[in-house]
């Protein structure tokens, strides 16, 4: 391909929060008639710089450049009125309004002030139908599925630019994980629109997690890691286990003996069945067993399925199939209470959202699951549940050391080992870790992976979900590799598995 | 609608949504439900009340007659609950638009046609500056306008503790003004309302500020992310119910010809009532105007069967009223979880 | 500006606002009311402002205690002042069924109506709160709405007036020569203190409200504790409906309460619990309602015509509101003062996308 001047130019990417930096000097570049896609793991700063390139977020340092113009987008609106449309995954349209107006409203056709509305749906009509979609425009978007509702928006989208609604405005077309619950025909008309408005010159930015839609769809791709960048590179030029390696990074070496230790170490009997357990969307059925004292380490990409995997052996979502034994009873998860008084404990990913309560204290959150399981009329004795907190507390060195502290306040570090505590405290069977690294610094880090082990070793067992394959391998005595939201493989540790032999597990989906 | 049973192509066979899924999602459907029930309950007061007069036009025009305030007043909180909002100072508002033009026109001895624009002004822009403070300070419209709730009750109090009569020509002429139909007749209060009625209605169905409404009530993060100018709409949907309440008291005036500060204590409820049994999901973004007039129209109807009736007490209406409301919000609730699914 | 610690940590004490509004309405009344502080014995019986402020302020401090419980889960109760009419409606009219309405065991059965019809208000709120998963606001304006007619219903649109000594004790009483109604506040907030500190209560009632995903995934059976607040919540107004119709002797279906569910809203907001709900402070809401109270009276005592009371109140809800709010504080103090202190955490990155949405737009303006 010539190598035609780039519709969009972004230089220096500088995003910060109060204590993170989100971005850190990033470069990306899109060119008209492209789809690219933008690749990396939880926290590389994928939707920070798409949320910057939309206007979502102001930007603290960096240049973005339209058309060889230098732009400053501070709106969402800005962003549209500049050629930049987004549609994210969950979709962000009125469902009570018809899909005409959802692709018109801000824009109407009117007259004297009065909408035309058969003006409004013969345009929409007639632009739905020239991308080739048959979708009836008076009926109201909620009464279509997902599916229809991303191409609905990505029409928007295109209509989006200039008054007339013509399409010619859009020069740069953001899919924020469209397909992340598509089915495969809906997959194949979402790249049917997008091939199409790419031949129109539209420049299209497509993140996935999919890395078979990637190959199928994309030109070009941009790595980013940490908030860094790491390459741009033709789809072409990089195969699936390079890009994985990419996406993935280098391994932290200091924690060699860990390994060493879990590859001799012995696993008791069966703890934990799941017979067919499956969630449409989620995950597809599948067969998991977990022995006393085992870490059965999860490798696969974001959106493999690995979180939904584990809140379906918590119970946190309902399964639509299969069934869970522990120890040898069956147990119905319907709730996470059912979960939970069978012994099974689980740390979600987000911290925030579903974790951490930030208005209490670091004492109110580590006794809160051992309280709620006691019921609200048995609380924990003063003297007990202080003398608990602080045991914890010392054990897993949280700072600061003051079980009065408003947990909120804490660093991500400090707020994980709290979550960690708060289920330590109930002594569960099975620990279900979902990325309990991840967004923490690296003394944390270790001294997680340290404590996984010691776990283990006293008869806990841990399921444990990491971005990170060194971290999976060096912990795991079973690793379960997931993708596409399949358990595709269960391998058992040992020297001669590397993080390489699994990227491959990952890349082509068979264990050889 | 047509278009849809078209082309059912093989791979289209999931997409294109069943007749009887589509009835059920129409959001026209609460409305007939309304309508339907305001018809049946009129026709079972014509069997039930035909010797007594209730088969007389002038009944049923009556019912505008002695509604035609909470007309208008539910007509702005249309476009509040519309928004996702609510707004509780509706009642406060009227009664102190009684008493603010009771006091201009009696104690001070203003024109009417002066006080009017005043009256409204004020009302609009209380409205405003409620509408300003929920988006500028982020704070639950539940409480900036309970704030409004008291201070224009307060108000009222502050004008005058004791109701003002109000004697002028002007007011009283205009309170005995009729609109001969022929069957019957209907009054200057009814002919404004049907007015703001019809104006709701276009502004809501063809204007880009009505759908700017609707789509902030279907979802305001996804309105923000079209780019749609939210606050302003939010604040203009406030001033606009800040306006119509101003306008109901206008009208409650005229009706009863005073100005009392307990008048309209407690209206925003009716109002509330009356919105929510036309259709209007409380949770915004889904209803029609049209459905809030079915609305009133049930609540006087209500009223006026129990004035039939003679034996019923006055305080069945509050009970009907509760009865219906607790009726058409579990409606709403199942409507709303067959939409998830 | 000396600032010591103790003194920082005095006023970061969330009781210190409250308190100090409240400390500071007290003394306005001094210049206007020099003897504003003394109490007076007449005939056994203590009088006096401070007296008279608590005996008034009973009714609310109840409604209010109660509404703290269900504000704390994220909810609201707007269907109180009907409870407090219908419990009223209940049980004088059924004492003055009574041939002796002196009598007590009919008295404490009328009583034991009342406020289950209090509690059956309750579950019918939590019922469709927690069950079916009606917004609190809508699910508690069925009962405020319909609640006033079922109350007239049950007078038969009359105010009944009563003549039971016993009943009268309740609200307009004298015990150990103060009312006996303080007495029945102490003892309502006491058990409400024991209930949610004694117990796990109050810390589940607090994970709910603060983080409803996270208090799932905890294992927190969240519906029955959000039934048990309206439940309790309900009770409260029972018994306060009992107290205000034992005052006047008279059951009033239409104005018994009536406005109370704003001022006990108003109570629970000035006493620094957040209408998000998450950490409440049952202490600093017996002051909220103080608060309101005395502002009344105060209003009362320094000659400002009364009626401008709601005017105040208007006012008073609108600063707090203001104050309250981080966007506010970042706006009129600066961004530094606004992100600390609160009761919510302030936006950061990976929180919800609103507040992170809304940012860009505060440049444009």
């Amino acid at each position: 391909m010539a190598e035609p001047r780039p519709v969009l130019e972004m230089t220096g990417i500088v995003k910060e929060f109060p204590g993170v930096r989100a971005l850190s000097g990033v470069d990306f570049r899109l060119f008209p008639g492209e789809i690219h896609a933008l690749m990396g793991e939880n926290g590389a700063g994928k939707s920070t710089l798409i949320k910057v390139l939309t206007g979502v977020y102001s930007l603290d340092g960096g240049t973005v450049t339209l058309d060889g113009k230098s732009v400053r987008i501070a709106s969402p609106l800005q962003a549209q009125q500049a050629g930049i449309s987004t549609v994210y995954q969950e979709v962000n349209l009125c469902p009570n309004l018809s899909v005409a107006e959802n692709i018109f409203i801000g824009r109407e056709p009117t007259r004297f002030g009065r909408i035309q509305w058969k003006q409004m749906r013969k345009e929409a009509a007639e632009l739905v139908d020239r991308l080739g979609l048959d979708i009836d425009v008076t009926a109201p978007l909620s009464s279509y599925p997902l599916a229809v509702q991303q191409l609905v928006a990505i029409v928007r989208s295109v209509g989006t630019g200039d008054s007339d609604g013509a399409g010619a405005g859009t020069k740069v077309l953001v899919l924020d994980e469209p397909t992340s619950s598509l089915d495969r025909d809906e997959v194949l008309e979402l790249f049917r629109l997008m091939r199409q408005l790419r031949d129109e010159g539209v420049a299209i930015l497509f993140v996935s997690h999919f890395l078979d839609q990637i190959y199928e769809i994309c030109d070009r791709m941009t790595v980013l890691r940490n908030g860094a960048l790491v390459g741009e590179h033709m789809v072409s030029d990089l195969d699936q286990v390079g890009l994985i390696q990419l996406m993935i990074g280098k391994a932290m070496d200091q924690l060699e003996g860990l390994h060493e230790h879990q590859l001799h170490a012995e696993v008791g009997e069966p703890l934990v069945r799941a017979d067919g357990l499956g969630r449409k969307g989620g995950i597809d059925p599948f067969d998991l067993e977990v022995n006393k004292g085992e870490v059965v380490g999860l490798a696969g990409l974001l959106g493999s399925g690995r979180t939904e995997l584990a809140r379906l052996l918590f119970g946190a979502d309902q399964p639509d199939s299969g069934k869970v034994t522990i120890d040898g009873k069956q147990v119905s998860m319907s709730a996470p209470n059912d979960a939970i008084g069978a012994g099974v404990a689980f740390c979600s990913e987000n911290r925030k959202t579903e974790g951490l309560v930030p208005d209490l204290t670091v004492r109110e959150n580590i006794i809160l699951a051992l309280q709620a399981a006691r019921g609200w009329t048995r609380p924990i004795p003063a003297a007990q549940r202080d003398e608990l907190v602080a045991k914890y507390i010392k054990a897993l060195d949280i700072r600061p050391a003051n079980p009065e502290a408003r947990v909120g306040q804490l660093s991500g570090g400090n707020q994980q080992k709290v979550l960690l505590a708060r289920w330590l405290i109930t002594q569960p069977k099975l620990l279900i870790l979902d990325e309990p690294t991840r967004g923490i610094d690296v003394g944390a880090k270790a001294e997680i992976q340290k404590l996984v082990v010691s776990l283990s070793e006293e008869g806990m067992s841990v399921l444990y979900i990491a971005a990170e394959l060194e971290e999976v391998l060096r912990l795991s005595h079973t690793i379960g590799v997931l993708r596409d939201r399949k358990l595709v493989a269960r391998i058992a540790n040992g020297p001669e598995i590397t993080p390489t032999r699994i990227l491959e597990t990952i890349a082509s989906g068979e264990h050889q | 609608m047509s278009t849809a049973t078209q082309t059912p192509t093989a791979t289209d066979s999931g997409r294109t949504p069943s007749r009887a899924t589509r009835l059920l999602g129409d959001r026209r459907l609460p409305v007939l439900v309304t309508a339907t029930l305001f018809l049946v309950m009129y026709a079972a007061g014509l069997s039930r009340y035909a010797n007594y007069g209730f088969g007389e036009p002038q009944v049923f025009l009556n019912l505008f007659i002695d509604n035609g305030y909470l007309l208008v007043a539910a007509v702005g909180a249309t476009f509040v609950i519309l928004s996702g909002g609510i707004d509780l100072s509706v009642g406060s508002v009227i009664g102190f638009t009684t008493m603010l033009t009771a006091w201009l026109v009696e104690k001070q001895g203003l024109p009417v046609l002066v006080v009017i624009p005043i009256a409204l002004g004020v009302g609009a822009f209380g409205g405003f500056l409620m509408g300003y403070v929920i988006h500028n300070f982020e704070i639950q419209p539940f409480i900036v306008t309970l704030a409004g709730l008291f201070l224009f009750r307060g108000l009222c109090l502050v004008i005058s503790k004791e109701s003002i009569s109000i004697g002028d020509s002007t007011v009283s002429s205009m309170a005995q003004a009729q609109a001969s139909l022929g069957v019957g007749f209907l009054s200057v209060g009814a002919i404004v309302s049907l007015v703001v009625l019809a104006v709701a209605f276009y502004v809501l169905h063809y204007t880009r500020f009505g759908r700017r409404v609707y789509a902030i009530g279907g979802n305001e993060q996804s309105a923000l992310l079209m780019g749609l100018p939210q606050g302003g709409t939010k604040i203009a949907v406030y001033t606009v119910s800040g306006f119509c309440s101003a306008l109901a008291g206008l009208l409650f005036t005229l009706y009863i010809q005073s100005g009392d500060p307990l008048h309209a204590t407690g209206m925003e409820l009716d109002a509330i009532a009356a919105v929510v049994i036309g259709g209007t999901l409380l949770t915004g973004g889904s209803g029609y105007v049209l459905g809030t007039l079915f609305g009133v129209l049930v609540l006087g109807l209500i009223k006026s069967i129990i004035q039939f009736e003679g034996t019923l007490s006055s305080w069945w209406t509050k009970i009907a009223t509760g009865v219906l409301l607790c009726a058409f919000i579990l409606i709403q609730r199942a409507m709303t979880t067959r939409k998830k699914t | 500006m000396t600032t010591t610690p103790r003194w920082r940590a005095l006023t970061q004490h969330h009781l210190f606002w409250p308190v100090a509004v409240l400390v500071l309405l007290l003394l306005i009344n001094v210049p206007f009311t020099p003897d504003f502080f003394a109490i007076k014995m007449t005939d056994g019986h203590l009088y006096g402002s401070l007296v008279s402020i608590v005996l008034f302020g009973s009714p609310l401090i109840l409604v209010a205690v109660g509404m703290t419980l269900v504000i704390a889960t994220g909810g609201i109760d707007l269907s109180v002042g009907a409870v407090v009419a219908i419990t009223g409606a209940l049980t004088c009219s059924y004492i003055s069924d009574q041939s002796d309405q002196g009598a007590l065991a009919g008295v404490f059965l009328a009583m034991g109506i009342g406020l289950v019809a209090a509690v059956v208000c309750g579950l019918w709120n939590g019922f469709l709160v927690a069950r079916m998963g009606i917004q609190p606001i809508i699910a508690t304006l069925i009962i405020m709405v319909a609640g006033r007619g079922v109350a007239q219903l049950i007078t038969d649109g009359q105010i009944i007036t009563i003549n039971s000594e016993p009943y009268k004790l309740i609200g307009g009483g004298y015990w150990l020569t103060l009312p006996f109604s303080i007495f029945v506040v102490a003892a309502v907030v006491a058990v409400t203190v024991a209930l949610t500190r004694r117990t796990a209560l109050g810390l589940l009632v607090e994970a709910v409200g603060g983080n409803a995903e996270a208090s799932r995934l905890v294992g927190i059976r969240s519906r029955r504790i959000k039934i048990m607040v309206y439940v309790f919540c309900a009770l409260c107004a029972g018994i306060a409906g009992l107290m205000i119709s034992s005052n006047t002797s008279a059951a009033d279906g239409n104005n018994a309460g009536l406005w109370i569910e704003l001022d006990a809203i108003l109570a629970v907001v000035i006493g620094g619990t957040s209408l998000l709900g998450g950490r409440f402070s049952i202490g600093g809401t017996v002051v909220g309602a103080l608060v309101i109270q005395t502002l009344t009276t105060t209003i009362y005592t320094i000659g400002v015509p009364t009626q401008t009371n709601l005017v105040f109140k208007a006012a008073v809800v609108i600063v707090v509101c203001l104050l309250q709010s981080p966007k506010f504080r970042a706006k009129v103090f600066g961004a530094r003062f606004g992100a600390k202190g609160g009761g919510k955490p302030s936006a950061t990155p990976t929180d919800t996308t609103p507040s992170t949405a809304t940012a860009p737009k505060m440049e444009v303006s």
